[in-house]
C-alpha cells in the first residue's frame, strides 16, 4: 500500500511540475491538492463501478429468478435506492448509522463507519448497483424469449442459460446505457465531499473556503469534464469492439 | 415516535413544510428548465454556427460536470455577479443571493441541458412529410410549427421529460448544502437538535420516496394520455 502511495505522490508531483506553471497562479499553488482529489475520485468510481456491477448482476438474477422472496427483496432494494436522493442515502449511512457511534455499532462496524471514505464507497456501490440492475434488466428483457426456451430445451439450467446465452447479449444491448450510468456515478461521487471525504470536490471546496475565488470551481469542472470525456471515449471503444 | 408528530416537540409539521419547499423548488426549476431547454434546442437546431456552438458548449459542460459543482458555482457566482453589477452602478448595498432563487437557477440550468437533447430528438422525430403537407396546405412555417410540429413534439418528448423530472426532484436535495430550508436540511437540523439523526434522515428518505412514487404514477398517466391514438 505504501508503495502505491509513493507512486501517487510522485505522479502528483510530476504532473504538477508539468501543468502547474502553464496554469494561472491560483491553480499552480493548489495543484497538488487537485491531483490528490483527482486520484481519490478515480479510485472511488473505479471501485464503485466494478463492485456495483457485481451487485447489479446478483440483483437482476434475484429479480428474475422466479423465486418470490428473492425477487421481492431485489425489487425493494432497487426501488428504494432509485427513489431517494443519493445525498440522503449518504447522510443516512454516515450521519445516521455512523452517528450511532462505537457504543451503538460495536467495535467492528464502528471501525468501518467512522471513515467517510468507506461509507461513501459503500453508498456509491449500493446506489449505482440499483441503477445498473435496472439497465441490465432492460437488456435481458430485450433478448428474444425463444433464446431462453431453446437453451433450457438443450438441458442447460436457468443459471447456465443466463450466463452463457442471455447475459452476454444483454450486456451488449445495455452497454451504452451502462456508460451513461458511469458518468452519472462520476458526477454523483462529488457528493461524498459532504461526508468529509477529500475527493476532487472535497479538495476544491477546501481551497475555495480559503481563497474564496470562484475560478477554483472552474478548474475542478475542467478535471471532471476531462474524466467524463475519458470515460465516454473508453466506452465507445469497447462498444465498437462489442459490435464488431 | 412523538418526535415525528405535529406541534411543539414534534418535527412532523416541519418536515412536511420542508417537503413543500422541495416541491416548490422542483416545480419552479421545471418551468424555467423547460424554457431553457426549448431555447437551447432552438440554438442547436438553428442554421447559425455560433448558436450551434453555444448550445453544444452548454450541454457538454453541464452533462460532464457534477450537479453539486454547478449548484455551488451558480450560488456563489450569481452573488458575485450581482454584487459587482451593483458596485459598477455606483451603489453601496449589501447583497445576498436568495438561496431559493440560486437553487432554482442551478437546477433549471441542469434540467435545461438534458431537456434540450430531449426536445431536439422530439423535433427530429416528427415525420418530414407531415411538415411538408402542412406547408403544402398553405400554412406559414410558424403556423405549421405551432399547429403541427409542437403538439406532436410533446408526445415524443414526454417520456424523456418525465425521467428528467424524477432526476431533478431528487437533485433538489443538494440545496440542503447551500442551507436552503428544504426537506433534507430540515431533517438535518431536526437530527442535530434531537440527537436522532438516523430517525430523521430515514423520515426524509421516506418522504422523498413518496414524492417520487407519486411522480412516477403521474408520469405514467401523462404518458398514456400523450400516447393516445399512437400505434403501440
Amino acid at each position: 500500500m505504501s508503495i502505491y502511495q509513493d507512486i501517487k505522490i510522485a505522479a502528483s508531483d510530476g504532473v504538477c511540475a508539468v501543468i502547474g506553471p502553464i496554469g494561472p497562479a491560483l491553480f499552480e499553488k493548489n495543484c497538488p491538492r487537485f491531483i490528490d482529489g483527482f486520484w481519490v475520485t478515480i479510485e472511488l468510481i473505479l471501485f464503485a463501478s466494478v463492485i456495483g456491477l457485481g451487485v447489479a448482476l446478483v440483483t437482476v438474477l434475484a429479480r428474475l429468478s422466479g423465486n418470490r422472496v428473492l425477487s421481492t427483496i431485489a425489487y425493494a432494494y432497487t426501488y428504494v435506492f432509485r427513489g431517494t436522493p443519493l445525498l440522503v442515502q449518504l447522510w443516512i449511512f454516515y450521519f445516521g448509522i455512523g452517528g450511532l457511534g462505537e457504543e451503538g455499532l460495536g467495535p467492528l462496524l464502528w471501525s468501518f463507519f467512522k471513515d467517510g471514505w468507506n461509507v461513501g464507497l459503500l453508498v456509491l456501490i449500493l446506489n449505482t448497483g440499483a441503477y445498473v440492475a435496472e439497465i441490465l434488466r432492460g437488456g435481458i428483457v430485450n433478448v428474444p424469449k425463444g433464446q431462453m426456451e431453446a437453451a433450457l430445451a438443450y438441458g442447460m439450467t436457468w443459471l447456465q442459460a443466463m450466463r452463457r446465452i442471455i447475459l452476454p447479449q444483454a450486456f451488449k444491448i445495455a452497454w451504452p446505457a451502462y456508460g451513461n450510468e458511469v458518468i452519472l456515478l462520476l458526477k454523483g461521487s462529488a457528493l461524498i465531499s459532504t461526508i468529509t471525504v477529500l475527493d476532487l470536490m472535497g479538495q476544491t471546496r477546501t481551497i475555495f473556503s480559503r481563497s474564496y475565488d470562484l475560478e477554483i470551481y472552474l478548474y475542478a469542472a475542467v478535471f471532471y469534464l476531462l474524466l467524463a470525456g475519458l470515460i465516454t471515449i473508453l466506452f465507445r471503444r469497447i462498444e465498437n469492439r462489442l459490435a464488431g | 415516535m412523538e418526535l415525528l408528530g405535529v406541534g411543539p416537540g414534534g418535527w412532523g409539521d416541519d418536515l412536511l413544510r420542508g417537503a413543500w419547499v422541495t416541491m416548490q423548488l422542483a416545480l419552479a426549476a421545471l418551468s424555467l428548465g423547460l424554457l431553457i431547454g426549448l431555447v437551447m434546442a432552438g440554438a442547436k437546431l438553428s442554421s447559425l454556427r455560433p448558436l450551434n456552438w453555444l448550445g453544444a458548449g452548454y450541454t457538454g459542460f453541464v452533462r460532464g460536470t457534477p450537479e453539486f459543482l454547478i449548484l455551488l458555482l451558480v450560488y456563489f457566482g450569481s452573488e458575485t455577479a450581482v454584487r459587482s453589477l451593483i458596485g459598477a452602478l455606483g451603489f453601496e448595498v449589501a447583497f445576498e443571493m436568495p438561496k431559493f432563487l440560486a437553487a432554482v437557477l442551478g437546477l433549471a440550468l441542469i434540467f435545461g441541458a438534458y431537456a434540450c437533447e430531449v426536445f431536439r430528438g422530439a423535433f427530429q422525430a416528427v415525420p418530414k412529410g407531415l411538415m411538408e403537407a402542412a406547408e403544402a396546405s398553405g400554412m406559414s412555417s410558424w403556423l405549421a410549427f405551432r399547429r403541427v410540429r409542437l403538439p406532436l413534439m410533446w408526445r415524443y418528448a414526454i417520456p424523456g421529460l418525465g425521467n428528467l423530472w424524477m432526476v431533478m426532484l431528487k437533485d433538489t436535495s443538494l440545496a440542503a448544502v447551500i442551507a436552503l430550508d428544504e426537506l433534507l436540511r430540515i431533517a438535518k437540523i431536526a437530527g442535530e437538535t434531537t440527537r436522532e439523526p438516523l430517525l430523521f434522515f430515514i423520515a426524509a428518505g421516506v418522504l422523498y420516496l413518496i414524492m417520487t412514487a407519486l411522480s412516477d404514477y403521474g408520469r405514467h398517466r401523462i404518458e398514456q394520455r400523450a400516447r393516445r391514438g399512437m400505434p403501440a
